[in-house]
């Protein structure tokens, strides 16, 4: 039989879906008791065991100085910051999309410009933002929406020209106005585009975040990995880096979810 | 009554249309042939006010028609012409909301009743019962189009623009929505524009069979000169709406459907009934 056409039972997809998940974590394993072997206070590779207690130090003991539980103040800080500046985009997405893809006069107004401005570095601008906004959460919540916010437009707008022309001439044979086409034809069918370009867009939102974090913050998990870097705390920065990831990837599937459950029928026209 | 008058469509130097000069009267079914690229479809957008004509004037019961598609004249395309958004009722109640709620354009209490009651009719009438909570995804290529007419005919438009609607239907659903189509024909107010390349639909279907050409069609004269009307045929025997023979009218035999063995649906006279 060939290849293409050898496919795995659900059983085996699981397993294999975990192998490379397993293989790492038992790479990392000998490679830090190889280490260790070598030099018993290497900070490099800290040993699984030393992670679970800086994992259990962080997440489940107060932080003798000020109280608090270091991974949990850390995560709301930064999830605070990050869901502020996607929502404030989504928004923009929302509006200037949908305006800029359905109006002709308002596209050949804005097109060209926010095709010019979604190339502008967001990294480039953070001094700015540092210098105009002040070193608080504004200037790191508006980094996020620069980075990010145009290029959510930009794929609003296509979503919106890539609707078919006759459905939209359709709409206008039953009598709708621009905007009754807007929000009963063109509004529901690019809020599931809307949310796959959110998730898309979870990834450099993050990027932006603990850059930001990593410049000016007293808290964070981004500043919280740029701090214990100093002193070569791979023990704190390991399971932080895994925490956002698998922060990221939840809301990943959250989203999609969510997705699927308010428009079930933006499920049903794939693969025809 | 729809008058086109010495109507000329250009895309920058190409020339499309030309010379093409039609009356259209009230509840006539026009077929409009021809082969692929001469036209039939910008001559159905130019109708529809997708297009507008670059000479020449289109009115519809006197008044020039709007630069712009309107609920006057309804359509279904071969494609998109339904909501994937929507259900199957919710397709067809969209007509009826656009115009009853300006700003919303959604319905509630007894209006919304009353609207849910009319296109419950009419998903009836389209034979689509049963199939209202569907998305049309879940619909088959036949009862998507199904759906499209019951959509179109909500807004009882005065022209329904159809173009090559059943293109791309198997060849036996497509009877059965020529049937549909028919009698959806006869038993509303509508006069009927459709584009198609199938000759056979053509016939079977309409009053009246107009076909588009090109005079010349040489490469190098191809931008410079559009297509114009070639022939303008009346189906005989004559189809009437809203009269004549029904059996005439609804069952006259497809070429694949079996024969009427006696009757006036005959056109061989040779046998005696």
């Amino acid at each position: 039989m060939r290849l293409i056409n050898i496919k795995p039972s659900r059983m085996t997809q699981l397993l294999l879906a975990l192998l490379p998940f397993v293989l790492l974590v038992v790479a990392y394993g000998i490679g830090s008791a190889a280490r260790l072997a070598a030099n018993p206070s290497d900070k490099l590779l800290p040993a699984l065991g030393a992670i679970t207690d800086a994992v259990n130090r962080l997440a489940f003991l107060p932080d003798p100085r000020t109280g608090e539980y270091t991974l949990w103040s850390d995560t709301l800080a930064s999830l605070g910051r990050l869901f502020a500046a996607l929502g404030i985009s989504t928004a923009i997405a929302l509006v200037v999309g949908m305006l800029v893809g359905m109006i002709p006069y308002l596209r050949a107004l804005l097109a060209p410009f926010l095709a010019a401005i979604s190339m502008v570095p967001p990294l480039a601008l953070l001094p700015i933002l540092f210098i105009a906004l002040g070193l608080g959460e504004t200037s790191k919540i508006t980094l996020i929406v620069i980075g990010v916010a145009p290029i959510m437009i930009r794929d609003l707008v296509l979503r919106v020209l890539e609707l078919p022309r006759e459905m939209i001439v359709k709409a206008e044979t039953l009598g709708g106005t621009s905007w009754q086409i807007g929000l009963r034809v063109v509004l529901p069918q690019i809020l599931p585009r809307l949310i796959t370009s959110l998730r898309l867009q979870l990834g450099p939102a993050w990027l932006f975040l603990i850059a930001a974090e990593a410049i000016s913050a007293d808290s964070g998990l981004g500043y919280r990995i740029f701090l214990v870097r100093r002193y070569l705390s791979m023990d704190v920065i390991f399971p932080y880096v895994i925490w956002i990831t698998l922060l990221a990837v939840l809301t990943n599937l959250l989203l999609d979810w969510l997705r699927i459950r308010i428009f079930p029928w933006s499920e049903l026209g794939k693969g025809t | 009554m729809i008058e086109v008058d010495n109507v000329w469509k250009e895309y920058g130097d190409q020339i499309v249309l030309e010379r093409v000069s039609l009356t259209i009267a009230d509840r006539a079914f026009v077929a409009l042939v021809g082969p692929s690229g001469c036209g039939k479809t910008t001559f159905l957008k130019l109708l529809l006010g997708d297009e507008r004509p670059s000479q020449g004037t289109i009115r519809l019961d006197g008044k020039l028609l709007a630069p712009e598609p309107g609920p006057d004249r309804g359509v279904v395309f071969q494609r998109y012409s339904v909501f994937p958004h929507l259900t199957v009722l919710g397709n067809v109640l969209l007509g009826k909301e656009f115009s009853a709620s300006r700003i919303a354009a959604r319905l509630g209490g007894a209006t919304r009743r009353a609207a849910i009651e009319e296109a419950r009719a009419l998903i009836a009438e389209v034979g689509l019962t049963g199939s209202e909570e569907k998305y049309p995804a879940q619909l088959s290529g036949g009862m998507q189009q199904r759906l499209a007419l019951a959509q179109a005919l909500i807004m009882k438009p005065r022209v329904l623009l159809l173009d090559e609607p059943f293109g791309a239907l198997d060849p036996g659903i497509r009877a059965d929505i020529h049937v549909l189509m028919k009698r959806l024909w006869n038993e509303t107010n509508l006069t009927v524009v459709m584009v198609t390349h199938d000759m056979r639909e053509a016939f079977t279907l309409a009053t009246r069979v107009v076909a588009f050409e090109r005079p010349r069609n040489a490469p190098a004269e191809r931008d410079r000169y559009g297509a114009s009307l070639s022939q303008d045929i009346s189906v005989w025997p004559p189809r009437v709406a809203g009269g004549g023979d029904p059996d005439t009218l609804t069952l006259s035999p497809d070429r694949d459907d079996p024969i009427h063995p006696t009757g006036p649906s005959r056109d061989d006279p040779a046998h005696p009934a």
